[in-house]
């Protein structure tokens, strides 16, 4: 089979005009808002699309809300992970002729609830007899758990898990638009309220309202428009449960295969990247993701964040826009982590010091979904 | 029981008859006799397998604590009073795991430890409905 790898790019990016806290406008409107910003930003119109992803909501209201009617159509709803996983999805209907340009979208009033759809009562009927009875407030407890077996397999600490919290906070005071900017310490960590143990409230993501969106096309057409493309390299993707009392192992997840896929497609090594977007609903989802993605072995990943070591001036820059700890997390995260690797390549921050991770070529972008149940892994380049 | 708040288990066809055995206090679980593997929870056809070579089988109730939380906090109705309690991840000895709680315990990690001995307690939340718990094995 023909690789797909290096024939799409990134072409736009954008965020909902406001993020954070948008009481007055429901999900699909934030949709709506980045869809127009990321198809401008690329010199594109809604005319040029004719490839349609997104999750939260399905295909068929965005379409609609927005007029397009697209000749591939993509509702791959697998969780947070969910956006980074369109991307091997696009890649592959565009290379493969099905459509020229990709519109995937965003929006989640996750923090005001206004146009959101309720519970899905028939996808949890399992959760309802298996779970909810217990009492596990989710998804903060499943992750809970997940943490507390790495802790006792590997000697975790609660210590490591706050480096996590601490160095993205770094990121955050850089960026204008990140909700969170008071500088923390690993002991304010610590004394934050304990939610779930092994998490205090500064483990555990925000939630805010917040729509993104990117747009995709031709390597060859990307050329020709605005911004500087960004090519889709290699992608991966896999999921192995739905609820976490399921999870074969809770201290190992799809995100080794989806990763070593996205690694094997790109040919690249990891000292060759520049830069990592490493989802993080909660620190252990970060911590647990770079040991799978093989950035270090089994059961190091809390040496490996340790010393601020993925902080502005670090030598592992990672999630540099303040990640969904302290950026923005309106409850699925992945777009956000793929605008800001996109932007990250382009060299948009050149101009802001060491917001910029400088020179930045390469970046991987991975994406948790469920309750560490899916994964998705793309590594982007500036070619 | 009447105002019992938390959530209660709605079973369908399949699962009922897990339900069914936790009222008469005695837990069944299903076993694939392809593969003679016990698996949890209760399926039309084997997740080993895809066959409907099924039986039910009475287990000990007997295992160890696999992973566990404490929550501190939950809105959801029926829980505020109880908080902080532990959520735990339960390894039976016949080698399926399910949620639970672990009850009979300081909802404290310096009295929870991962791989403790734990033994099945009935609780019958409802005339209808019981639920599995779980607590330290007592000597």
């Amino acid at each position: 089979m023909e690789s797909i790898s290096g024939k799409t790019a990134i072409v736009g990016v954008a965020e909902s005009d406001q993020i954070g806290r948008v009481p007055d406008k429901p999900a699909i409107m934030l949709h709506a808002e980045a869809a127009r910003s990321a198809l401008a930003e690329a010199g594109l119109t809604k005319n040029d699309v004719d490839g349609l992803f997104t999750a939260g909501i399905s295909t068929l209201e965005l379409g609609e809300y927005l007029g397009i009617e697209p000749r591939v159509t993509d509702t791959t709803a697998v969780g947070g992970s969910s956006f980074v996983i369109h991307i091997a999805h696009a890649a592959t209907a565009i290379a493969t002729g099905r459509c020229e340009v990709a519109l995937v979208t965003h929006g989640e009033s996750g923090r005001s609830r206004v146009g959101m759809a309720g519970p899905a009562v028939a996808r949890d009927a399992l959760r309802n007899q298996f779970e909810a009875p217990f009492g596990l407030p989710q998804p903060v407890g499943a992750y809970a758990m997940a943490c507390s077996r790495h802790m006792y397999e590997y000697g975790t600490t609660k210590e490591q898990l706050a480096e996590i919290a601490v160095a993205t906070r770094k990121w955050a005071m850089l960026n204008p638009k990140a909700m969170m900017r008071d500088p923390i310490t690993i002991e304010d960590v610590l004394n934050s309220r304990v939610i779930s143990w092994p998490f205090n409230l500064l483990d555990c993501c925000l939630v805010t309202d917040a729509g993104g969106a990117y747009v995709m096309t031709s390597i060859e057409r990307a050329r020709d428009l605005k911004q500087t493309p960004i090519a889709v390299l290699g992608v991966g993707e896999g999921h192995d449960h739905a609820m976490i009392s399921q999870m074969p192992s809770l201290t190992a997840f799809a995100a080794r295969h989806s990763g070593r896929r996205a690694f094997e497609m790109a040919g690249v090594k990891h000292a060759d990247l520049d830069l990592a977007m490493i989802y993080d609903s909660f620190t252990y989802t970060v911590l647990l993701s770079l040991e799978e993605l093989g950035f270090c072995a089994k059961g190091e990943g809390g040496a490996f964040v340790s010393g601020q070591r993925t902080a502005p001036g670090g030598d592992f820059p990672m999630n540099t826009n303040g990640g969904g700890l302290s950026y923005n997390h309106p409850g699925m995260y992945g777009m956000f982590a793929i605008i800001e690797a996109v932007r990250q390549l382009r060299h948009d921050y050149q101009d802001q010091g060491i917001r910029q991770v400088k020179d930045a070529k390469l970046a991987v972008v991975h994406g948790t979904g469920g309750v560490l149940s899916s994964a998705g892994t793309a590594i982007l380049g500036r070619v | 029981m009447a105002d019992y708040k938390k959530p209660l288990p709605q079973s369908d066809p399949v699962t009922a008859p897990y339900w069914e055995s936790l009222k008469a206090h005695q837990m069944k679980v299903q076993r694939c006799n392809d593969t003679g593997k016990f698996f949890f929870y209760p399926r039309g056809m084997s997740p080993y397998t895809l066959s409907d070579n099924l039986s039910w089988e009475p287990v000990s109730g007997k295992g160890v604590l696999h992973a566990f939380t404490i929550v501190h906090v939950n809105r959801a109705p029926g829980f505020g009073d109880e908080l902080p309690y532990v959520v735990a991840l339960i390894e039976l000895d016949e080698g399926v795991r399910l949620m639970s709680n672990l009850i009979d315990v300081q909802p404290d990690p310096d009295h929870v430890k991962i791989g403790m001995p734990v033994e099945l307690v009935y609780d019958d939340v409802t005339d209808e409905i019981t639920l599995p718990k779980f607590r330290p094995t007592q000597a």
